[in-house]
C-alpha cells in the first residue's frame, strides 16, 4: 500500500472533514431545538398533538436517512409548489438539503429518547417542585427538562455517533464530505484501500472524540448530582 | 403524482432483493456475533484481542465506508491474489456478495456485544448446575446457556435486525439492483423522483412495523413474568 498520494491530497479530506463536521454539528443543534417540543407534544394529553409528533418520529426512525434525503434532494424538484417558491434557491442545493435531511432524522431519534427520559422522571421531583409553588413552565424549564437532559445522555452519545455515520451518505449527493473525499481519490488513483481506510480513519477519529467528550461531560454532571 | 407508468410491479420486485438482502445478511451476522461473543469471554487472550478490535474497529466507522472498502477493496484484493497464482482473467464481485457479506459482518460486531450480555446475563447458577448433572459443555451450551440467553438478547437482537433493514438502502450504492435503484432508474425515466422514493418510504415502514410487530409479539411470549404466570 502507498499513502504517498494520500498525504498529497490531504487538503480534500481536510476539506470534507470540515464539511462532515459543519454539517453534522449544525444538524445536531437544529435537531435537537426540533427534539424538546417533539417529545413534549409525544407525551402531551392532547390527542392531536400526540398524533402529529407520533406520526413524524414513526415515519423518520422507520425509513432509511438516505431514502429520506433522496426524497428531499431528488424528490424536491417534481414539485411544482416547491420548485417555483424562494424555497428551490435551498432545494437545489446539496448541502442545505443534506442538512434539512439530517436534522429532521436525527430530532426525531433524539425526541425519542428525550420522551423516555422524561416519562422516568422521578414523581418526587414534581412534586417537590409543585409544593414550591413553581408553575408549569418553570417546572419544565428547572426541574424536569435538566434532570431528563442527564438521563438522556448515555443514549443521545449514541445517537450522535448515529449521525456522524449516517452523514456518510451525503457523498453520494455530489458533496465533498470525507467519504466524498474519498471517493474522489478513489475514482482518481484507483486505490480503494488508501482512500478509504485514510476515510476510516478520519471517522474513527471523530467518534473516539465524541465518545470521549460525552464520557466526560456524564461525569461532570453526575459529580454535580451527588454535591 | 402517485402514478407510477408502470413501473410499479418493477420497484415492488426490488423490494424482494433488499429482503434477501437483509436476512441473509443477519444469518452472517448471528454468525459472526456468536462467534464474537465467545471470543470476548474466552480466556484466550489473542481471541479476545480479536474480538475487541472487530467490535471497536466496525461500530466507530460508518456502514458505508466498510461497504465501499470491502467493494472496492476486495474486488482488487481478489484480482492481485489470483493473478498472483496465475489466473490471468478479470474477477468481478458482485454486489450481492458484496453487500450481504459486509453488513453480515459490521452487524455482527454489533450482535457481538448484544449476545455478550445476553450470555452473561444468564446466573452462572445455571451453568453449573447443568455442569453437575453430569452434561457435557456442548449440552450445557444447547440445552442451557442458549435458550436462556435467548430471552435477554431478544430486544437488542430485534433494534439490530430494524437498523440493519434500513442499512441494506445503502448496497444500492454499489450497484446492487435493489429495491432503491430500481427506484431511481424509474425516477429516471419518469421523472418522478419524489413518488418513486416515497414509495421506497412506504415499503421500508412497512417491513419496519411488520418486525417491530413480530419482536414485540416475541418478547412477550419469550419473556420471563409470562412464563412463570401461566
Amino acid at each position: 500500500m502507498d499513502f504517498s498520494f494520500i498525504i498529497d491530497n490531504i487538503d480534500l479530506y481536510l476539506q470534507g472533514l470540515l464539511t462532515t463536521s459543519k454539517l453534522v454539528l449544525s444538524a445536531l443543534l437544529l435537531g435537537f431545538i426540533l427534539a424538546v417540543p417533539l417529545a413534549l407534544m409525544r407525551l402531551s394529553s392532547n390527542f392531536l398533538l400526540r398524533s402529529i409528533a407520533r406520526s413524524y418520529i414513526y415515519f423518520l426512525r422507520g425509513t432509511p436517512l438516505l431514502i429520506q434525503l433522496f426524497l428531499i434532494y431528488y424528490g424536491a424538484g417534481q414539485l411544482e409548489s416547491i420548485k417555483e417558491s424562494f424555497l428551490w434557491m435551498f432545494f437545489k442545493e446539496a448541502y442545505w438539503c443534506a442538512l434539512l435531511a439530517f436534522t429532521l432524522n436525527t430530532s426525531a431519534y433524539t425526541a425519542e429518547i428525550l420522551r423516555g427520559a422524561i416519562a422516568t422522571t422521578p414523581e418526587g421531583e414534581i412534586e417537590a417542585a409543585k409544593s414550591f409553588g413553581m408553575s408549569k413552565w418553570k417546572i419544565l424549564r428547572r426541574i424536569l427538562l435538566p434532570s431528563a437532559f442527564r438521563r438522556a445522555l448515555p443514549a443521545y452519545s449514541n445517537e450522535v455517533i448515529f449521525l456522524l455515520h449516517g452523514s456518510a451518505v451525503s457523498g453520494i449527493i455530489t458533496l465533498v464530505d470525507i467519504t466524498g473525499a474519498a471517493r474522489i481519490i478513489n475514482s482518481k488513483y484507483y486505490s480503494p484501500f488508501e482512500a478509504f481506510l485514510t476515510a476510516a480513519a478520519f471517522y474513527m477519529l471523530l467518534s473516539f472524540l465524541i465518545i470521549g467528550l460525552f464520557r466526560y461531560v456524564e461525569k461532570k454532571w453526575q459529580r454535580s448530582e451527588s454535591h | 403524482m402517485f402514478d407510477f407508468d408502470g413501473y410499479l410491479h418493477t420497484v415492488l420486485g426490488g423490494a424482494l432483493i433488499t429482503i434477501e438482502v437483509a436476512l441473509l445478511s443477519l444469518v452472517l451476522a448471528v454468525f459472526f456475533g456468536i462467534l464474537g461473543a465467545l471470543a470476548k469471554l474466552s480466556k484466550n487472550p489473542v481471541a479476545r484481542g480479536v474480538a475487541v478490535s472487530y467490535t471497536t474497529i466496525i461500530r466507530s466507522v460508518p456502514d458505508l465506508v466498510l461497504m465501499l472498502l470491502i467493494y472496492f477493496g476486495g474486488q482488487v484484493l481478489i484480482n492481485n491474489i489470483a493473478l498472483a497464482i496465475g489466473y490471468q482473467d478479470y474477477i468481478e464481485i458482485s454486489p450481492f456478495a458484496a453487500g450481504v457479506s459486509t453488513i453480515g459482518f459490521i452487524f455482527g460486531a454489533y450482535l457481538t456485544e448484544t449476545f455478550r450480555g445476553a450470555i452473561i446475563a444468564v446466573p452462572k447458577g445455571q451453568i453449573e448446575a447443568g455442569e453437575s448433572i453430569g452434561m457435557s459443555r456442548s449440552q450445557v451450551l444447547r440445552r442451557i446457556l442458549f435458550p436462556q440467553m435467548m430471552r435477554y438478547a431478544l430486544p437488542g437482537f430485534g433494534n439490530n435486525w430494524l437498523v440493519l433493514l434500513k442499512t441494506t438502502a445503502l448496497v444500492s450504492v454499489i450497484g446492487l439492483d435493489d429495491m432503491v435503484r430500481k427506484a431511481s432508474l424509474a425516477a429516471g425515466a419518469t421523472q418522478k423522483p419524489f413518488s418513486f422514493y416515497l414509495l421506497v418510504a412506504v415499503v421500508f415502514l412497512a417491513f419496519t412495523t411488520i418486525s417491530t410487530l413480530l419482536l414485540q409479539w416475541a418478547e412477550h411470549r419469550y419473556s420471563i413474568d409470562n412464563k412463570g404466570e401461566k
